[in-house]
């Protein structure tokens, strides 16, 4: 019924616009044509520029909404992620300058060269030297932007350096697996063929003496050691998923059937993370930021920051993968720590299907 | 065309009308007679006219723009109030919104055939189908396209297309909704999601059937350009509209293949057991038993026309702009010739600046710097065009009409989205923003609200030539001022909202620390969004009574905006051939916008001979 009455309302609305656009060309032709133009000119030159105060206005209060809600990600959490905000702020900079000006000749443009009935148009139609400022002028300010952007994305995908921690993460619909190589510093051989959702849910091999210490944290926690580069090894199970770190300003794709990887250094441990933020709750968090289906939204884990001694001493508590399945295959196989969330939805989706 | 046969068509076309535009010399019989008797269907259903066909396009456009506007009105309701339930949804989505609150899948599904349609369906077929056929036989000064009867064909497969992806709606599954991109694996196993049952069957062929329809028409448009100009239409005085549906037309021919064997090999992929993009993959309980396939392949090759794609959708947009910023400015555009060598640069970039869509797929970062390279350059035609607009204004003598409101809208618009793909081209930046809002609001902001405003200004400007008849002023001074500053409401706070790295096609986003704040502010935009939709169908409902009720053309007023082109030289409402007697000859350039020295008027129209006694001289 309100459906009905939105219906209604809307044409009348229409209708009632309608009549008025209609008697308004009325008046035109009663007060005649060029003499209402001119004035309907007027008008609307007039609102080019409080369309443009209100374009101003508009940006700076969306300024100020905006800046004090972005606090969770404000601080970059990476010496990558400074590296990246200071060129983000770089561009800023340079496409602000431009989109400054540009805007504001537009509208500018509009009102002061406003017909008025009078007016005569210039007859203006090249002019070689200023096709070649403006030619050279972006393409300057673009040389420089892609100098400073290689110059980091060459330092970004650059081999990881020597000594740093590594860890596995492998996504799947609809949740994080991470792996951690254990005492021997080596993470095992993996192949799809190997996966069970008992006890090998990223089909490690067995027969690789390697994979026998790994450490696997089903809700795809990962615990990273403040000012220690750490190399992600990233592996998808079913569909294309992607880590995304924002915090840390980094990204990368989970891919079935190939390996990526990124590396990067973090310089802020969580706890440092709840004083600057003023949230004691705070958590850095992982997305998934590459469409993978029905719960592409809850494909969420946890990052932790922490210092080496508080990492040794978690690392410690931990036992392997295999101690837990196959190497104890007296005791049934549990899921541990799996997110709820992630339980729910998979329960939903079978449930659908 | 060469001179003779231009001149035996031209004698020729003394005895009438002649809708037959290649080979009519060959038979001389008169076919005004003809064109009376023509039934119903094949005048209005199965036309062969341009003008006819082109308004087909137009209004499958228009239908699909309220759809897939209306979805989005749809999904942003789950965003703005994800705690909220809605009448309207489940009206509507029935089971999919078993008590007016929206699954997830149907979101995806929604989300994914707004995009599909809104880039394809309404963007590509409702504007360069639209006036590329509208404009360029009657800018050109011919009779009709090369080939009429592919033309026909050409807006029928796009038909059959729609009716395909519309069906795709209904199925128990639901549509696709892999995203717009249909990324497998994904998109290639029916196990990975709902929508990659038959749903995404339907979408693949319904893409096909696209791909072709675009194919017909864009060699038919590139073929009518090269051939079929009037006596005295050298390239150089061709309107830039023209120049611009041309390098449309041969990047769509260029690159649409391209997608067509992407969704072959997905076809292959479900159906018969081939590996072109699956490898080691686990799903529901089981290994696959595909190895050795890449699923980047598919992003390369989509991505391969999917960055040509945007210029398919911009560069009319841009061809219009400058037609009509010219027109209602009173001005000639300024820097012809740089305009057309930049419509050109971008056409060259375009296909090679595919990969900057995959930054973050782990590719290599040699080849990544060199897609930074390639995409920061697009930069330099796109602000020489930019400045080259803002002087074609400058000094002008403007008027404040519909489509110049909506001309200065696409300006405003292309610099806003333009300077965010400065951030998003340079990978090192694109590595945080990939896959966040700001990409969503600069896509949308670039390719969506401008494009949408380049088209705005063709029906405002060129509505008079379609049906002899005016549109409502009134209506649309309100549809630009709500259309214009809703589109920014919308999405200039997207832009925070990515930086702060909220992820795009998320369904709900309160189990998030780092990104539920947003809640009020996705609330506001998603009011922003209802408001600015219901403005849009004012325009449709404008465009619809003016049909009938708009205020008459008269012979006096037939260029109501005093242009200079061809296309107001025929009578005020053409018939199919466009002009009674001869082809009008052309003897200068497009924009001649300078005091005319034979009746004191501020143009000169491209068909005026040159008498070099009134100081009137080629430009």
């Amino acid at each position: 019924m309100s459906g009905l009455l939105l219906v209604v309302l809307v044409a009348l609305i229409f209708l009632i616009l309608y009549q008025v656009g209609q008697s308004s060309e009325k008046i035109a032709t009663l007060q005649g044509e060029e003499e209402f133009d001119n004035k309907r000119n007027k008008i609307v030159g007039y609102s080019m520029l409080v369309l443009f105060a209100m374009f101003m206005i508009g940006i700076v209060w969306c300024h100020n909404y905006m800046i004090p809600l972005m606090t969770p990600t404000a601080v970059p959490a990476s010496d990558h992620g400074a590296n990246y905000d200071f060129m983000f702020e770089v561009t800023l900079w340079v496409t602000g300058a431009v989109f400054l000006l540009t805007q504001f000749l537009t509208f500018w443009f509009a009102f002061r060269y406003r017909s008025t009935g009078k007016r005569k148009a210039v007859f203006f139609s090249h002019s070689n030297k200023l096709e070649m400022i403006w030619t050279t002028i972006p393409a300057l300010a673009m040389a420089v932007l892609v100098a400073i952007g290689l110059k980091a994305w060459f330092k970004m995908t650059s081999p990881a350096p020597e000594g740093a921690q590594i860890i596995e993460i492998t996504g799947k619909q609809f949740n994080w697996i991470s792996r951690y190589p254990g005492p021997d510093g080596k993470l095992g051989e993996r192949y799809f063929k190997n996966i069970n959702e008992e006890n090998n849910v990223i089909g490690l091999n067995w027969d690789d003496k390697d994979t026998r210490d790994d450490i696997v944290i089903l809700n795809g926690e990962l615990r990273l050691i403040k000012d220690k580069p750490v190399e992600l090894i990233i592996a998808a199970r079913d569909v294309i998923h992607d880590v995304g770190l924002s915090h840390f300003r980094m990204k990368m794709d989970a891919v079935p059937g190939i390996t990526t990887r990124m590396w990067f250094t973090p310089t802020i441990t969580t706890d440092s993370m709840k004083q600057i933020t003023g949230d004691p709750n705070f958590v850095y968090e992982l997305s998934c930021d590459q469409m993978c289906g029905k719960g592409h939204y809850s494909m969420r884990a946890v990052v932790v920051v922490e210092t080496q001694a508080e990492h040794d001493a978690w690392l410690k508590e931990q036992t392997s993968y295999y101690s837990q399945g196959p190497g104890k295959p007296a005791e049934a196989p549990k899921m541990e720590g799996e997110e709820e969330g992630a339980e729910e939805i998979r329960e939903t989706a079978m449930v659908t299907q | 065309m060469s001179n003779e046969t231009q001149h035996s068509v031209d004698t020729h076309e003394e005895h009438g009308a002649n809708i037959h535009t290649s080979g009519g010399h060959d038979h001389g019989h008169d076919h005004h007679h003809e064109e009376h008797e023509q039934h119903f269907f094949l005048k209005y259903v199965f036309s062969m006219d341009h003008k006819i066909i082109s308004r087909q396009f137009l209004i499958t456009g228009m239908f699909w723009a309220i759809a897939g506007g209306l979805m989005s009105v749809f999904f942003r309701l789950q965003l703005g109030f994800p705690e909220d339930t809605f009448q309207v949804l489940s009206t509507f989505l029935g089971d999919w919104a078993k008590g007016g609150k929206m699954d997830p899948e149907i979101y995806y599904g929604l989300v994914t055939i707004h995009g599909t349609v809104l880039v394809f369906f309404v963007l590509t077929g409702g504007l360069s189908g639209t006036f590329s056929n509208f404009l360029i036989p009657l800018q050109i000064g011919a009779r009709d396209m090369a080939s009429p009867f592919m033309n026909m064909l050409s807006y029928w497969f796009f038909a059959v297309a729609s009716v395909i992806m519309f069906a795709s709606l209904f199925v128990h599954t639901g549509p696709a909704s892999g995203g717009w991109t249909t990324y497998p694996p994904l998109s290639a196993m029916k196990e990975a999601s709902m929508g990659s049952g038959v749903g995404m069957d339907l979408w693949l062929t319904s893409m096909a059937l696209f791909i072709v329809s675009s194919l017909l028409g864009g060699l038919n448009y590139i073929v009518t350009v090269l051939n079929m100009r009037t006596k005295g239409m050298s390239m150089k005085r061709l309107p830039l509209t023209i120049w611009a549906f041309l390098f449309t037309a041969v990047l769509g021919v260029l690159s649409f293949p391209v997608l067509l064997s992407a969704a072959v090999l997905l076809i292959f992929d479900r159906h018969m057991g081939t590996s072109f993009y699956l490898s080691e993959i686990f799903i529901a309980g089981q290994a696959m038993p595909n190895v050795g396939g890449s699923a980047i392949l598919y992003q390369h090759l989509f991505w391969f026309l999917g960055h040509p794609e945007v210029y398919i959708i911009m560069l009319p947009a841009m061809g219009i702009a400058s037609e009509v910023l010219a027109t209602h400015a009173r001005k000639p555009i300024f820097g012809y010739f740089a305009m057309v060598i930049s419509i050109l640069g971008i056409t060259v970039l375009a296909f090679l600046v595919w990969a900057h869509h995959m930054f973050v797929t782990g590719m290599s970062p040699f080849l990544g710097g060199i897609f930074v390279l390639l995409t920061l350059l697009i930069a330099i035609p796109s602000a020489v065009k930019v400045f080259n607009w803002l002087t074609t204004i400058w000094k002008g003598n403007i008027k404040f009409t519909n489509p110049m409101l909506f001309a200065l809208g696409f300006v405003s618009l292309f610099i806003s989205g333009g300077l965010t793909g400065i951030f998003l081209g340079n990978s090192a930046l694109d590595i945080h923003l990939h896959d966040t809002y700001f990409v969503v609001a600069h896509f949308h902001i670039v390719m969506g609200i401008s494009a949408f405003f380049g088209m705005f200004a063709g029906v405002y400007h060129w509505f008079p030539k379609m049906y002899g008849r005016m549109m409502n002023k009134t209506l649309g001074y309100i549809h630009f001022f709500v259309t214009f500053i809703g589109a920014y409401v919308i999405f200039w706070p997207m832009h925070y909202e990515g930086v702060a790295g909220m992820p795009r096609r998320y369904y709900d986003f309160s189990s998030w620390q780092s990104f539920s704040q947003f809640g009020d502010l996705n609330k506001m935009i998603s009011i922003a969004a209802i408001i600015v939709f219901f403005a849009q169908l004012l325009f449709v409902f404008n465009y619809f009574v003016s049909i009938w009720r708009g205020k008459k053309l008269t012979e006096k007023t037939s260029n109501p905006w005093g242009s200079t082109t061809l296309e107001w030289t025929t009578p005020v409402k053409p018939g199919h051939g466009n002009w009674e007697g001869d082809i009008p000859e052309v003897h200068r350039w497009a924009y001649d916008f300078r005091e005319n020295p034979y009746d004191g008027s501020d143009f000169i129209m491209q068909d005026v001979p040159i008498d070099p006694t009134k100081e009137d001289e080629e430009h």
